[in-house]
């Protein structure tokens, strides 16, 4: 297959040839001949390697009616992804070499993403008893990280077992930083609107404590450590303080905390209360977005994870307090990635590639993705048209969702065309 | 005047004086033998109860049916709400019955916002959550205004568990908008974090602001509070907020003494207080009233 005209990072045009899933060839474009039995036309946009989530939630199985593994993968696909790693929190939880491995063999059938899955770190999310790590890392998955997301493993000495644990098979525990008793029924970000909407505050603290506690954690057991969803300012200065000690700290940040604050509780185009903006870690402040920013732009914050959390309209159409936390992502990231670090100047298309593939990949330890876009690697490939403005579309999505905070709002970019080991997935911005 | 009444944020001063100067010839309808006025026959306003609240619920009902409107008072409680109907739902059903205004309390803040997008008629917010309570503040400040005239410049003092007071929020906005001084004393751990932006004072000193205050106006303790660590005890609170007597002397002779009800005798007001003649519990209930009728009045535009 020939891929013509194509910008690898940003750069020179260039077409890609691609023979049994790798990239054969990278020559100026327009010097190879179109000979090739298939021929892509990228009309000048740009390729990056294709993306990697560490944070999807497929919902299957248990909550098909939100999402399943094909809907979700095929979500990911229109995001520019070729792979995901599924959160444990499902029904069962997968906390068993059982379940992960038919979330992935789910994810091998329909083929339009990897899917990995992520194991639980104690049975059913309980917090009480580590879950079979090892089985889950020996199966078929081959699990590498583990997480309660949703939850936190706000136990200290579980979370040292854990991190200690899953040191014998490179693993790494990906940590939901939520102290549970300072968040107690919590449902927006403690400040200025929490105290005027009168809902109960989400204090920056109850993340900073947990992250502070385990990154301590982690430098004594000499583990892997991975910060979920990183969402305040204090969160990015303990961070940086851990990296500048040399420990083993990873650690994510979402589009929607890159772009969103929680003043939109308060006002937006969508009313007041409307719990399309209620996410777990909650919208914070203009300084927080302000400082994810940065971190992510300088290193401290190594990735952009979407937390894809799909709810069906019931349980987003409710009174604030009684509505599920969480917002789809996964066809949106790119574009939210653009408008609030591409175009302000605060990343180039590499730093990009680094943060939503090599860097995810690695820290998944999934070896396959996140590959420089050169002859030999992979094709797993992301064309993208930069160029493009469109009003967001919720109804155009193709997860089984709709629960997008972006609804009505103009984004920069669009998604041309995905390739999984150069398989077309994705084609002029539909499912191949 | 906004079509709903959710916020007391949204009542500019012109409106919160409408309100109150309506409610004052209301008043005098009332004090009439017959009180009933027939500006809003042939309306349909309905009471929306998702949480008990007789006294409040009543009190629009006698606002809505002096004035001669239909009246369906619809209460959580053995309806389909307790079966798992959505607020959708429900608000859909009332639509389709023709509901001219929707009273609603509910114990989710903001509840009455998303009701709003769902309701053609107005929505009249009767205590969502931890958030508002509009007519308490138009009762308490029609209450203030009977007693001591304009409120301009006039020294409020909000004793008691703000955090978590509805009636609180509502009266900071709407006294502020009536340009009174507002100072709100509380231990530090009932008051918002982020109360530093509202357009009051605050202060963990009882004694100090009492001398100073026209108004002080107690905040019932909720039992949930009490065991939660948010004060030690409650004798210990009481010590510290409650408006016993000797405090009640310290007081200027002039100064009025609130509270929205129901009370804890004893705990944060003491009997003597709650009873005494510069005390205007009683006329707040009977405020209520008229007040909840000028806000109907105004919202669903009646006709004298």
């Amino acid at each position: 297959m020939l891929i013509k005209n194509v910008r690898i990072l940003g750069g020179d045009p260039v077409d890609i040839t691609v023979v049994n899933g790798l990239i054969a060839e990278i020559a100026p474009a327009g010097s190879t001949d179109g000979a090739a039995p298939e021929v892509v036309d990228g009309r000048g946009a740009i390729a990056l390697p294709g993306l990697v989530d560490l944070h999807t939630h497929l919902r299957e199985p248990g909550r098909e009616d939100a999402e399943t593994v094909q809907t979700g993968t095929q979500s990911a696909a229109r995001g520019g992804y070729t792979a995901v790693h599924a959160m444990a929190n499902t029904m069962p939880v997968a906390d068993t070499a059982g379940v992960v491995e038919q979330v992935w063999r789910l994810g091998q059938e329909f083929g339009h993403c990897d899917v990995q899955p992520v194991g639980a770190v104690t049975v059913g999310l309980e917090g009480r008893q580590l879950a079979e790590l090892g089985a889950m890392a020996d199966s078929a998955a081959r699990v590498r990280v583990f997480s309660d997301d949703g939850k936190c493993v706000d136990d200290a000495v579980l979370m040292r077992r854990a991190l200690e644990y899953v040191k014998a098979f490179d693993g790494v525990v990906a940590q939901h930083a939520q102290e549970p008793k300072l968040t107690k029924d919590a449902q927006m970000n403690e400040g200025v609107i929490s105290g005027r909407l009168g809902l109960a505050g989400w204090p920056a603290v109850a993340e900073e404590a947990i992250i502070a506690r385990d990154c301590l954690l982690a430098a004594h057991v000499g583990s892997r450590l991975h910060v979920c969803h990183v969402s305040t300012a204090g969160s990015v200065e303990i961070i940086r303080w851990a990296k500048s000690k040399g420990w083993n700290v990873t650690a994510e940040v979402t589009p929607h905390h890159l772009l969103l604050t929680d003043e939109l509780v308060e006002e937006s185009p969508n009313g007041s209360y409307n719990p399309i903006y209620k996410v777990n870690p909650p919208l914070r402040t203009r300084d927080d977005v302000h400082a994810l920013r940065e971190a992510l732009a300088d290193g401290t914050i190594d990735v952009v994870a979407t937390d894809h959390a799909p709810h069906p309209v019931e349980d987003k159409e409710t009174e604030w307090a009684a509505a599920a936390m969480g917002m789809v992502g996964l066809e949106t990231a790119l574009s939210v990635v653009q408008e609030t670090m591409v175009d302000t100047g605060l990343l180039d298309w590499a730093g990009v590639a680094e943060r939503m593939s090599r860097t995810p990949a690695r820290i998944g330890r999934l070896p396959g993705h996140g590959q420089a876009l050169e002859v030999g690697a992979p094709a797993n490939i992301v064309l993208y048209d930069p160029t493009a403005r469109a009003e967001v579309d919720p109804s155009s999505f193709a997860s089984k969702s709709r629960n997008t905070p972006y609804e009505g709002m103009t984004l920069p970019g669009r998604v041309l065309a995905t390739f999984l080991r150069g398989r077309p997935t994705v084609l002029e911005g539909k499912l191949a | 005047m906004n079509r709903h009444l959710i916020s007391a944020a949204d009542l500019t001063k012109d409106d919160a004086l409408l309100i109150l100067d309506t409610a004052e010839e209301l008043a005098r309808v009332s004090e009439r033998s017959i009180k009933k006025l027939p500006t809003l026959r042939g309306r349909t306003v309905v009471n929306l109860f998702f949480e008990d609240s007789t006294r409040t619920r009543i009190s629009f009902e006698a606002a809505a049916k002096r004035l001669s409107a239909d009246v369906i008072n619809f209460s959580a409680k053995g309806s389909s709400v307790s079966k798992g109907e959505s607020l959708k739902d429900t608000a859909l059903t009332l639509e389709a019955m023709g509901a001219d205004a929707v009273v609603i309390r509910h114990g989710a803040s903001g509840a009455p916002h998303r009701l709003a997008n769902w309701v053609r008629g107005s929505v009249v917010n009767a205590g969502d959550g931890t958030h508002e309570h509009p007519t308490q503040a138009l009762l308490d400040a029609f209450s203030m205004r009977r007693r001591l005239g304009s409120l301009e410049g006039r020294k409020v003092t909000i004793v008691g568990d703000v955090l978590h007071s509805r009636v609180a929020r509502s009266n900071v906005l709407l006294l502020a908008t009536l340009g009174a001084d507002v100072t709100l004393v509380a231990p530090p751990t009932l008051v918002p974090v982020s109360v530093g932006t509202w357009p009051c004072e605050v202060s963990y000193d009882l004694d100090a602001v009492l001398p100073k205050s026209d108004v002080v106006m107690m905040l019932r303790v909720q039992k949930e509070r009490m065991n939660a660590a948010y004060f030690p005890s409650e004798r210990e609170y009481s010590r510290r907020y409650g408006l016993d007597r000797d405090r009640f002397a310290k007081m200027s002779d002039e100064a009025i003494v609130m509270h929205p009800g129901p009370m804890n005798r004893g705990m944060e007001i003491a009997a003597e207080v709650a009873d005494s003649p510069r005390s205007t519990i009683v006329e707040q209930v009977a405020n209520g009233v008229t007040i909840r009728m000028a806000v109907l009045y105004l919202l669903l535009g009646g006709e004298i």
